[in-house]
């Protein structure tokens, strides 16, 4: 299993390419990238590119999560888009490949995404809210080479990580 | 009425900052605006104080063993009339990237009225908020972007949201 890469790392600024969902390269990267997520105490979601890999797939899965109103489960996204954005509030956003610092960033808390599935290659339109919204949100942002350090609230909405899981 | 640029800074520990207020509420200073913070093991702070000539200040902060100084200053100017702005910065630590990014928003005619660094390990994280004269965003995204590619870290510039409830 690769491992998880961290800031500064290039590949997590650099946007990420469009995939074929029906690859079989990409079916086993989705695969991997569920796998690696499962195995992370506390990992919500995790992209291609945390894991070295310059590609638009990422997997989310916050069922049980307390801030989570409407969960679809565990699933995986190809060339995700967000579609609509709404009801934005802030929130304290942490990552794997920022272990040190979390962030206040504004995001919307209804969103619709539109994705492809891996293997079938399947279009699917999600709408969900709250902490999935969110989740999606800072993982299609890693997909475009955006960190959550790039949308923080102010010069004083980074924190050095205090609890570790 | 007097205004006090005050500076105190030490090696922290418990009780600086009853320390500081209470020395100075002893010698009649009222603490106005201030920021206080621990910055890799030291205790920082600014304050601003007001009632108390530079002298007494001075007399009673020189009893409790920090790196203090004090400064008589004028009342605050007209508030400035920019667009709010945030650039957010990350990337591989190097010398003089808060010189260099700083450089290119002044030169810009932004003026930074709060910034906070962050090393964690390898990575630099810089965080400014700025009030930018009015049309000057496009440009001073382009000179960032330059003077990110040639430092080697991500410079992003985004329109900083105020809004009112």
């Amino acid at each position: 299993m690769r491992a998880v890469v961290t800031a500064p790392a290039s590949v997590l600024s650099t946007v990420a390419a469009e995939v074929d969902p029906a690859d079989p390269e990409i079916v086993e990267l989705a695969d991997e990238l569920v796998a690696i997520m499962r195995a992370s105490p506390g990992c919500v979601g995790l992209a291609a590119p945390q894991i070295g890999v310059s590609a638009q797939v990422f997997c989310v899965d916050v069922t049980g999560h307390p801030k989570a109103a409407t969960t679809h489960g565990t699933f995986v996204l190809c060339n995700a888009k967000v579609l609509e954005a709404s009801r934005w509030r802030p929130g304290r956003e942490g990552c794997m490949s920022v272990p040190d610092l979390t962030g206040d960033v504004k995001r919307a808390g209804r969103i619709v995404v539109a994705g492809l599935r891996p293997g079938t290659g399947e279009a699917v339109t999600l709408t969900t809210d709250a902490f999935e919204a969110r989740a999606l949100q800072h993982e299609i942002d890693h997909c475009a080479g955006k960190l959550f350090l790039d949308r923080v609230a102010g010069a004083h909405a980074i924190y050095q990580r205090k609890v570790y899981l | 009425m007097h205004e006090l640029a005050i500076t105190v800074i030490g090696p922290d520990r418990t009780g600086i900052v009853a320390d500081v207020a209470e020395a100075l509420a002893a010698a009649g200073a009222n603490l106005t605006d201030s920021t206080m913070t621990r910055l890799r093991g030291h205790f920082a702070m600014t304050l601003i104080c007001t009632g108390t000539p530079a002298a007494e200040a001075e007399a009673a902060l020189a009893g409790i063993g920090l790196l203090t100084s004090v400064r008589e200053v004028e009342p605050e100017a007209a508030a400035t009339t920019g667009e709010p702005y945030l650039v957010s910065v990350h990337g591989a630590d190097r010398l003089g990237i808060v010189a260099a990014v700083t450089r290119v928003v002044a030169a810009a005619g932004g003026n930074i009225t709060d910034l906070t660094t962050r090393l964690t390990g390898p990575l630099y994280v810089l965080v400014a908020e700025v009030d930018l004269p009015p049309g000057r965003a496009d440009e001073l995204t382009e000179q960032l972007a330059v003077a990110g590619a040639e430092l080697g870290v991500e410079v992003t510039l985004r329109r900083a949201e105020s809004e009112l409830l």
